[in-house]
């Protein structure tokens, strides 16, 4: 079944740990789809989609309007965040003094640090309030893109710094030969040349912002609705379960377990489009 | 080779959840010395305290508490995975065959901003703010502003308790904010000066006297009192209880004895709730 070149004992070892993690993960998948089972043989499939809303206590499961609320901020914080991480990168990378450079990574590195439950509760009484002035109600669509833009903001701009760092000094030398300047050489030489490392970044980073749950649980309102607007509360899958895990039994809570399934697909599905469009190693 | 390797770390695994679940089952009320308390987080602070003082007085005992819920502290006890459920609501008929035990009385009361001019809200008001057919103060005596409405996440019984009161269907509620436990209700409320919420007294009482901005509304012209609440004439007020199955073993007993004794009536006072004893 599987071949592997006989290497000595660290060679077994390492196809040892490697076997170990693949098969948690094919545990954690059986082990969702085990707990989602008593639901899907409930109730039809698209009653996912079909059904008048999400109360479980009255036998209604529809999950559409959360999995368009977890893409809306993900969506919403990705595009923000790409473009200032990767220029944050650039100018530690080439614009800036070495001394600043170093100060300025540390800085991101120490935002990439800051504990989520942190960042949700500077969100729940600093930004929220700020928003609900401009528009109420205040927590909203709006609130969660913010506060996951400024958390996967670090993930970007590390790997894209990273990325840019082990570029060859030839490509530098190119390029002044040819009499570019710094920025036309970043836009046109170094960042074309670290595609697959901004991709692998913006992938890492989504994954992230898929995944959050604590400061979205306390910034977006979590109401159940699609949004009609960025300032409407939005309920985001991780929130939802979340929220009502704890407290769920039966059918509710293998409901919950779907919706967690769900998560699960489309982060798989985001990781297997990202091999695709690059040739950088997984991560 | 490659077949052994596999079956290993399957076996391997295996055994790990086995022990897993192994650990599990000791703490399921047979060990004489652990309890666990889990259920309701509203009673889960209170819980804790009374747990504290108890294992202080009785160092041989560890307690866990852990929250999730009244339905979740109901079916822990039923599995038989938890000593004690804490159930913030009275019995209902299908908790046949459990017994509850009041520990302390609580209020749901409902909180505006405290900058809000709003002095009270009749029961028809409350019902329409929620259902969302008023949905501007200027209607109910505030300012031309549209109305916060802050609710519970399903599954928690303080929502129950409101939904019950004001008959209505969860369903029907249309909220702008979905809220998991007190404080976050609080700090919601607190933050937005056009929102309403309902938490429980306890969480509000204490918020007001650290000087976070709500006000507690009075309901039906009932304010939220020591007295009321106890007397039972505050209109949403309800017991909080502990829940067992069965007959008692010495330990459960001993706690619930220790639970519902004068001895942590201060505990329960300083939660802004009210002692069972007069």
């Amino acid at each position: 079944m599987f071949r592997f070149k006989s290497e000595g004992p660290g060679a077994v070892l390492l196809q040892l740990l490697a076997l170990g993690s693949g098969a948690i993960l094919l545990l954690i998948l059986g082990f969702l789809i085990w707990e989602t089972l008593p639901i899907l043989r409930t109730i039809s499939l698209d009653q996912f989609w079909r059904d008048p809303g999400w109360h479980p206590s009255e036998q209604s499961y529809n999950l559409t309007p959360m999995i368009l609320g977890t893409l809306g901020v993900t969506v919403g914080a990705v595009s923000i965040a790409t473009p200032l991480g990767i220029l944050s990168a650039v100018f530690c990378q080439y614009y800036a003094p070495k001394g600043l450079a170093q100060i300025y990574r540390r800085l991101i590195e120490l935002l990439a640090g800051i504990p989520s439950v942190v960042y949700g509760l500077w969100g729940l009484v600093v930004l929220v309030p700020l928003i609900a002035k401009v528009q109420p109600p205040g927590p909203s669509l709006l609130a969660g893109i913010l506060i996951l833009a400024l958390m996967i903001l670090p993930t970007i701009a590390l790997v894209t710094d990273a990325s840019l760092a082990s570029i060859p000094p030839t490509y530098w030398q190119g390029s002044a030969a040819l009499g570019l300047g710094t920025w036309a050489t970043v836009q046109g030489v170094c960042l074309p040349a670290i595609r697959s490392g901004i991709l692998t970044a913006i992938m890492l980073a989504t994954a992230r912002a898929l995944g959050e749950t604590m400061a979205v649980l306390m910034v977006c309102g979590n109401v159940v609705q699609v949004p009609n607007s960025i300032f409407a509360p939005v309920r985001t899958l991780t929130a939802n379960i979340a929220l009502e895990m704890a407290y769920a039994l039966d059918l509710h809570r293998s409901a919950l377990f779907a919706s967690g399934l769900v998560l699960m697909l489309v982060v798989t599905g985001l990781v297997m489009f990202t091999d695709r469009w690059t040739d950088a190693p997984e991560v | 080779m490659s077949g052994r390797v596999i079956a290993g770390v399957f076996l391997g695994l295996s055994l790990g959840l086995q022990a897993c679940s192994t650990l599990q089952a000791s703490s399921s009320g047979n060990a004489p010395q652990k309890l666990v308390i889990t259920g309701s987080s509203t009673v889960a602070p209170i819980a804790s305290e009374i747990a504290k003082r108890y294992e202080a007085q009785n160092p041989q005992v560890r307690i866990d508490v852990q929250t999730g819920g009244s339905s979740r502290g109901i079916a822990d006890v039923r599995q038989q995975v938890a000593d004690i459920g804490m159930v913030s609501r009275a019995a209902k008929s299908e908790d046949q065959g459990l017994n509850f035990h009041t520990i302390a009385k609580d209020g749901v009361v409902v909180i505006v901003h405290r900058d809000n001019p709003i002095q009270r809200l009749t029961r028809q008001q409350i019902t329409d703010i929620y259902t969302d057919q008023l949905n501007n103060w200027q209607d109910a005596g505030g300012k031309s502003q549209a109305i916060t409405v802050v609710n519970k996440a399903e599954g928690r019984s303080t929502l129950e308790v409101f939904t019950q009161h004001f008959q209505l269907k969860s369903s029907q509620i249309k909220a702008d904010v979905v809220i998991g436990d007190n404080e976050q209700g609080i700090k919601t409320v607190a933050g937005n000066p056009l929102a309403i919420g309902y938490v429980s007294v306890g969480a509000a009482k204490v918020n007001v006297e650290q000087g976070t901005p709500i006000k507690v509304l009075p309901l039906e012209g009932i304010q939220a009192t020591a007295q009321t609440v106890r007397d039972g004439s505050f209109p949403l007020s309800r017991p909080l209880n502990l829940v067992t199955q069965g007959s008692l073993n010495p330990q459960q007993q001993k706690f619930i004895d220790f639970a519902q004794s004068s001895q942590v009536k201060d505990i329960v006072q300083e939660q802004s709730l009210v002692p069972v004893q007069e």
